[in-house]
């Protein structure tokens, strides 16, 4: 057997106990902080501390009562589609963006002193100024994910087309390409792996985001959910929420990271 | 035979802010032929790759003109293609595709069977066949620079420009590649300016040797002709008086007239 193997299955383990082992600490110490065992029994279903039978949260993430009240996969699913919403709004604004910066040192100068100023406000400073003008919740999340994503697309596309070698581009020169073949042949292949660090950067960011527009927002999504449990006082769905947005995060920066090293010409022994 | 490639009085000045500018090369004038293999050797700084530049129109002079066939070098262009030191093959490409990229952006009118068979023809003049589908990553540092040869020609340059080509590589690998560059030259015939810094390299392939004064002003200092047949033999040169006297004229040169002592 794989000695590292083992280590990397009880090493965690050991982790987790450590971790349950304080979450009870506490919650014996804090009132009505729920136990890890509250929190199963609340997740999986089962019989509570008061002796009553629960249906978990986990159990059935697929129910629909009405609009205000779904399942836990349907709050997911709809903070997903806010992030990929505005993720996807600025890739189409960011990258051709990006190129511009990093290919002309005019626009560089344009564009740097705005992109240094914005980029450290928190887009949930952006948030009640973008709620006034769409005075609606969808739209205020997504561009509010947009503002999010954007800066690290902007930066990593401007930095992939900075590192194209001189010499590429003396290939190209020699060979007379057009602009737009310079960019297609030379820029892109070159600045792919680039994009694909921005992209992953500004997913992880628009994850982490998400959750607390969505507790200002309000109406649906995961982070209301969490808001809303609080206010209803069933802390334990926000520990299970917690550790749910946690492996969706997860989740989502393996996919990204498979998808960018499978565009990464340097990942495929190439170098 | 006639005028093929001239430069007539040609400087090149870098300005420095708040400084007088520093000339690298000034008041250059070189005829030459076509088919003939030029080599220009000096110290560093000497301004020759700023020469080759300069040919290959990917540095304007300051001063004077260049021309080829009597036509004004205005800019980079296929028809003076460059075999560049550290190889700049693309890496996301395979050897094969290096090289069609090229072909296919010079030649558009080639059918691709045509243009397959150009690629394929350039890559067995480097007898690179088996490494076709390698990215340059996958190769060695001489594979690489046989690719950059073989994708230089197939664009059928008027002139191939080379700077320090084998200047990275050890001193057996680069006589394998100077090996394949005569047995190349033998049915391509081009006109070749190479850049070197290696005194039996610039015997071996030139056809005349030009040796540049050390900067700043470099300029040409001597021109020495290299009169012996080829194919030439490295190994039964070793003894030719010939190429002893060739040898003695760029080594006096270089390290009495003009050494460089700060190095």
């Amino acid at each position: 057997m794989n000695i590292d193997l083992v280590k990397r299955i009880v090493l965690p383990l050991l982790v987790l106990i450590v971790i349950i082992q304080v979450w009870s600490g506490i919650a014996h110490t804090v009132e009505d902080f729920p136990t890890p065992s509250d929190t199963y029994v609340a997740a999986f279903g089962g019989i509570n501390e008061f002796d009553d039978e629960v249906v978990g949260v986990l159990s059935d993430p697929f129910y629909i009562e009405n609009v205000d009240d779904k399942g836990i996969f349907w709050q997911i699913m709809e903070s997903l589609k806010r992030v990929f919403g505005g993720f996807a709004l600025a890739l189409i604004i960011g990258v051709p963006l990006g190129l511009l910066i990093g290919m002309s040192k005019n626009a560089q100068y344009a564009f740097d002193p705005f992109i240094q100023i914005f980029k450290p406000v928190s887009p949930l400073a952006w948030l009640p100024l973008l709620l006034f003008i769409f005075q609606d919740i969808n739209l205020t999340a997504i561009s509010t994910i947009f503002i999010t994503s954007i800066w690290p697309i902007i930066i990593n596309t401007a930095l992939g087309v900075k590192s194209v070698s001189e010499d590429y581009m003396n290939v190209a020169k020699v060979l007379q390409f057009t602009p737009m073949e310079k960019v297609v042949q030379i820029i892109l292949p070159v600045a792919i792996p680039f994009i694909f660090t921005g992209m992953r950067l500004s997913l992880a960011i628009a994850w982490l985001v998400i959750v607390a527009a969505e507790m200002l927002t309000g109406g649906i999504g995961i982070g209301f959910w969490i808001w809303d449990e609080y206010n209803n006082l069933a802390y334990h769905n926000i520990i299970i929420g917690i550790i749910i947005v946690g492996l969706v995060g997860f989740l989502l920066d393996t996919i990204m990271g498979l998808i960018a090293n499978y565009f990464d010409y340097t990942k495929k022994g190439r170098a | 035979m006639s005028e093929f490639l001239s430069l007539k009085n040609v400087e090149k000045r870098f300005p420095i802010s708040g400084k007088d500018d520093y000339v690298a090369v000034t008041d250059v004038n070189l005829e030459i032929k076509k088919n003939e293999i030029i080599s220009i050797i000096g110290h560093s700084g000497c301004g020759k790759s700023t020469l080759l530049n300069m040919i290959a129109g990917l540095d304007m002079q300051s001063e004077g003109s260049i021309e080829l066939n009597g036509k004004k070098i205005r800019g980079p262009g296929p028809e003076r293609a460059v075999v560049f030191q550290n190889h700049s093959l693309l890496p996301w490409l395979t050897s094969y595709q290096n090289i069609e990229m090229a072909v296919k952006k010079v030649m558009p009118e080639l059918s691709s069977i045509e243009l397959r068979a150009r690629v394929e023809k350039y890559i067995s003049m480097v007898n690179l066949e088996h490494a076709k589908d390698k990215a340059p990553g996958e190769l060695s540092g001489g594979m690489k620079q046989r690719v950059g040869i073989a994708r230089a020609l197939s664009i059928n340059p008027e002139v191939l420009l080379m700077d320090e080509p084998f200047g990275a590589l050890d001193s057996l690998t680069r006589a394998n590649l100077q090996e394949h560059l005569m047995r190349i030259q033998e049915s391509v015939k081009n006109t070749v300016i190479i850049i070197t810094h290696d005194i039996d390299e610039a015997v071996l392939l030139s056809d005349r040797v030009i040796m540049m004064t050390n900067g700043p002003d470099a300029t040409i200092g001597e021109i020495l002709e290299v009169n012996l047949e080829r194919p030439r033999k490295r190994v039964e040169l070793q003894h030719d008086p010939e190429y002893i006297r060739c040898r003695e004229a760029i080594l006096s040169f270089l390290y009495e007239k003009f050494a460089k002592e700060d190095e």
